[in-house]
């Protein structure tokens, strides 16, 4: 691995400046390393990142992407991470043109780390040197503690889908002009009255107090008002202290919860478990923007790697060249999902709304077909919107909002089915439906989209711990949940009990019943499909399952 | 994976481990004197700067060197059974279907982490149709696109083979695969037989004595040697008291035991494996069995390391011996179906050789169950014969979904002569379905050699 040589990095700084000027925005330093495809192969299951803690599956998926590569050779162009400098990582032998192309579509993904909503809680520290010093304690430990660390990594990872990832992000977002401080909430919400329980028109003069205080102090209005307060009932410090520890912060996931209650953790000679708890929760709250944002992320990319390569003025000659390639990496597929060609096409035509004036109430009552059509506007305000979509969207948003029957009208775009022809003995691809409609729900439904699992504390006690699955129409899967309940249960150092819904399980038909009765005329309706609600426990690493 | 050892050198060979961020005006010798191996030879002391020499050591942190080996994880899975986890790694192949047959197969370990997540595989019966997304023309409806229902039929696995170069290919990668079932198995009732040959690697041992250096000085040998040095010297006679501070200790006289290699002779050992290739086994029955053959094979070549003779015969209506692994793995299906065939061409092959004298003999059969000797009367003997001189029989029964709960003819005649219940040391059967896992298939070889 090393850095990329003064020639070329200098067209990366060319690059830089007329991404700027073309309005994405991004912070000035970045480093680039040529690596081989076998360092690639390598960074792969540690999601490029160089210094992320070591573990055993990682190594498990080197050997086999090892094995892959040995029977399908691949050159992957780029890769990006979002660190502070961002790192990206190339090919050798790229030709000046091709970094041209590359270096744009990197600075597109640059950009959209920087700038999209989602990636919010990463912008404040380097994930590469944060993971380092995590690989490191990592490292210790595993000297102190031997193989348990692999244990607790591994039953970590096991639950670390389940992350809050959008409870944290809602408080970096919340605004501070609505959030009030723990302690007048409190005072007015729970002290006055519950505790003191003073009467209507005492709360009422108390809020007024505050604000008239808050008028004439400021900034300082809360320290005036409770030096007030003290005098008046010394014992509201204490008080708020001891609510403070009983009430902190409840936990925003099943990860924290077990953190903060687990018996066993709590132990003096466990607390470690903690740390690397904590570490596998980060790493998992670290990526889970990146997942969530693949179309747009890719899309946002290519968009301006095609735009800002063909205003380029230093690759003149070279455009037959740039639409081969750009062509693979952005056509759309005759069968098959590309993200870097839909999310693109999408930037396209969403500009294009914008800049007719089409994303408008008045536009979207119009129902005649040729109006639609010629429906223009001139309100210019395409680059602003497609700006402002990639800071504040989402995949799903993103998708749900702006795939129309005019999108998928204008590329040709279809739902591609797969069907088996017995006679023939083929699978048949065929063109299923060009419902705008149904593709968004199909696009939708294969979004990244982890389970809701909250724990439930009523039900959670003497040692137990309940976990409730909030079913959305899909069952989990049933191989997974025994491995994975073993592993909370080794975290938590109880019981641990799944209440989830799967379809229910039908007897089985006998095969001799079938071969005498299911004769071909006689027609059977095909049992009804019902879902119902199981409870499964895991005790002692044994797993039993109860309908309920 | 074998060339992880080049591998690694050249990574680090192009992760710059060689001098290449070099300052400006250093004496360093410049160029392609970077691709030579005397440099270290004609770099004067002046060369050594603590910037190009010192700093560069800590700045090269390479993430390679913590990978792990598949050994050591192997290990790693062993030691979760003992410490009451299951195990988790898994084999899993590579197949690149190739023209004419040449598959390139590539074993590799794989794992799962199992977490909670959606089920996305169709749940009811009803629409068990995949989508995906396209584009281009074509009506609602319109068939674009055809892909053969059934790929082994188009050619992998059992597909035709002809060419010689995917031989080795096959052969070293089965070679890992054995790694990863080899503390599962032993071959069976090996006996003492005939002349003997290593079946297993070599041991050390600190057998062998050497005078004056060693590793583990021999206490005993040695104050023999240095009595009998003083009493040549007169230093020690039979009538008075012996001080040893008086002793002289000539430099031979200290006696070593040192590590030797010894060779660990064991009964030798042949396999037979037998493969029905008949018209019915066509399809998913083949795949199922050869699968399970590469296992056992790659098992034996390193377990045995290429000390266990292995023979390869396939039958339809006759039955053949073919020279090499590769061929008995990747020929087509032919005709009807004799089982006797292949035992009687077997059991030709051991007396003619006379190898029951000298050889543990095993045998393997992979069928489908059907024979068009229905009642076994022609196989039965031939079988039957072959358990007077083998260590071990073992039958894989690939079955068709479509026998629904019926026994196949095999199963059934088998049955009826109570050879399994006369002989359970000497001959097994298994019976696997279509869609079994590799998982099944290993215990499937569990169950004929345990």
């Amino acid at each position: 691995m090393e850095l990329i040589d003064q020639h070329t990095k200098k067209i990366m700084e060319g690059c830089k400046e007329r991404a700027r000027d073309a309005g994405l925005s991004f912070q000035d330093e970045s480093l680039e390393y040529i690596v081989t495809n076998r360092d690639l192969i390598e960074l792969g299951p540690k999601n490029m990142i160089p210094t992320l803690y070591d573990y055993w599956v990682h190594d498990i998926e080197v050997l086999k992407e090892q094995g892959r590569y040995d029977l399908y050779p691949n050159n992957p162009y780029e890769t990006v991470i979002n660190t502070h400098p961002p790192i990206s990582f190339y090919n050798d032998n790229n030709p000046d043109w091709l970094n041209v192309m590359i270096f744009y579509h990197v600075l597109g993904h640059i950009d959209f780390f920087q700038n999209n909503l989602l990636f919010k809680h990463t912008w404040g520290s380097d994930f590469e040197g944060q993971a380092l010093s995590d690989k490191r304690l990592i490292a210790r430990l595993r000297s102190e503690k031997g193989r348990q660390v692999d244990y607790v990594i591994e039953f970590a990872r096991g639950i670390d889908n389940l992350v809050g990832y959008y409870s944290e992000l809602a408080e970096i977002n919340f605004p501070p002009e609505i959030k009030t401080s723990g302690r007048l909430d409190f005072y007015f919400d729970i002290f006055l009255q519950q505790k003191v329980k003073v009467r209507y028109h005492e709360y009422q003069k108390e809020i007024d107090r505050y604000n008239s205080v808050l008028k004439k102090f400021n900034k300082m209005a809360e320290s005036v008002f409770f030096s007030d307060v003290q005098k008046k009932y010394p014992e509201f410090e204490s008080l708020y202290e001891k609510y403070k520890k009983q009430y902190q912060q409840p936990p925003k996931d099943i990860m924290q919860y077990i953190q903060e209650n687990s018996e066993f953790i709590k132990k003096d000679e466990n607390r470690w478990i903690q740390s690397v708890m904590q570490i596998i929760r980060n790493t998992s709250l670290y990526f889970q923007p990146q997942i969530r944002t693949k179309i747009m992320n890719e899309g946002w990319a290519s968009y301006w790697h095609e735009k800002l390569f063909l205003m380029d003025d230093r690759i003149k000659g070279n455009e037959v060249n740039f639409a081969r390639v750009n062509a693979k990496v952005t056509a759309l597929p005759r069968i098959g999902m590309n993200p870097y060609a839909l999310g693109m096409r999408l930037f396209f035509h969403i500009e294009e709304l914008a800049d007719k004036g089409r994303i408008s109430f008045e536009f979207s009552r119009i129902n005649n077909a040729r109006k639609r059509k010629e429906f223009d506007r001139r309100t210019g305000k395409g680059k602003e919107h497609i700006f402002s979509t990639r800071e504040n969207y989402s995949d799903f948003m993103f998708i749900n909002d702006f795939v129309d029957q005019d999108f998928i009208d204008r590329h040709k775009i279809f739902i591609a089915g797969k069907r088996l022809n017995e006679k023939k003995g083929v699978y048949e691809y065929y063109v299923k439906s060009r419902d705008a409609f149904e593709y968004k729900q199909m696009i939708l439904t294969s979004l990244y989209h982890p389970p809701v699992m909250t724990v439930d504390r009523e039900k959670s006690r003497d040692g137990i711990l309940y976990l409730r699955h909030n079913f959305e129409g899909k069952p989990l899967v049933r191989e997974y949940i025994a491995n994975t309940m073993m592993g909370i249960e080794y975290l938590w150092g109880g019981p641990v009990m799944l209440e989830t819904t799967e379809l229910e399980e039908k007897p089985k038909v006998p095969a001799q019943f079938v071969f005498y009765y299911a004769h071909p005329n006689l027609q059977t309706e095909p049992p009804e499909e019902k879902y119902q609600k199981v409870l499964y426990t895991m005790e002692d690493r044994y797993l039993t399952r109860t309908p309920i | 994976m074998s060339d992880s050892k080049d591998s690694s050198q050249k990574t680090r060979q192009e992760q710059g481990l060689h001098d290449r961020h070099r300052l400006p005006g250093s004496t360093l010798p410049d160029g392609n004197a970077d691709k030579t191996s005397n440099k270290e030879f004609s770099r004067s002391i002046y060369d050594y700067t603590d910037l190009v020499f010192l700093q560069k050591i800590s700045a090269d942190y390479n993430y390679t060197t913590n990978l792990s080996t598949i050994d050591e994880l192997l290990e790693r899975d062993r030691q979760r059974s003992e410490d009451g986890f299951p195990k988790k790694i898994k084999l899993g192949r590579f197949v690149k279907p190739g023209r004419g047959g040449k598959n390139k197969i590539v074993v590799v370990p794989s794992t799962v982490e199992e977490k909670f997540i959606h089920d996305n595989r169709p749940q009811s019966q009803e629409d068990p149709e995949q989508n995906s997304g396209g584009s281009g023309e074509g009506e609602e409806g319109e068939v674009i696109g055809e892909e053969p229902a059934n790929e082994a039929e188009g050619g992998s696995g059992s597909g035709t083979g002809q060419g010689e170069d995917g031989d080795h290919e096959i052969e070293s990668s089965a070679y890992d695969l054995g790694r990863i079932l080899t503390d599962k198995f032993q071959l069976p009732n090996l006996q003492e037989k005939g002349k003997k040959r290593s079946l297993t690697k070599y041991t050390y041992d600190l057998t062998d004595r050497a005078k004056g250096t060693g590793q583990i000085i021999d206490k005993k040998a040695t104050l023999k040697n240095i009595i009998e040095t003083n009493i040549n010297l007169g230093k020690v006679s039979a009538d008075s008291e012996i001080d040893p501070s008086e002793l002289l200790v000539s430099p031979g006289d200290r006696v070593y035991r040192i590590l030797s290699k010894e060779k660990d002779y064991e009964s030798q050992a042949m396999v037979f494996l037998l493969r029905d290739y008949s018209g019915s086994m066509s399809g998913g029955p083949t795949e199922m069995i050869v699968n399970q053959h590469v296992l056992i094979y790659s098992w034996l070549i390193y377990q045995y390391d290429h000390q266990v003779e292995t023979r390869f015969i396939l039958h339809d209506e006759e039955a053949k011996e073919v020279p090499d692994f590769y061929t008995y793995y990747n020929s087509t299906v032919a005709g009807g179906t004799r089982v006797a065939s292949a035992f009687r061409l077997v059991n030709e092959i051991v007396e003619k050789e006379s190898l029951a004298r000298d050889y543990n003999i095993y045998i393997f059969h992979g069928t489908d169950g059907d024979d068009w000797d229905s009642d076994g009367s022609n196989t039965i003997p031939e079988i039957r014969k072959a358990i007077s001189y083998s260590s071990r029989i073992g039958i894989t029964v690939a079955r068709m979904p479509s026998y629904g709960v019926y026994a196949s003819t095999i199963e059934r005649y088998m049955a009826n002569s109570r050879l399994l219940s006369e002989f359970p040391k000497h001959i097994r059967m298994d019976t696997i379905s279509e869609n079994d896992s590799e998982d099944r298939l290993i215990s499937g070889i569990k169950n004929l050699i345990n």
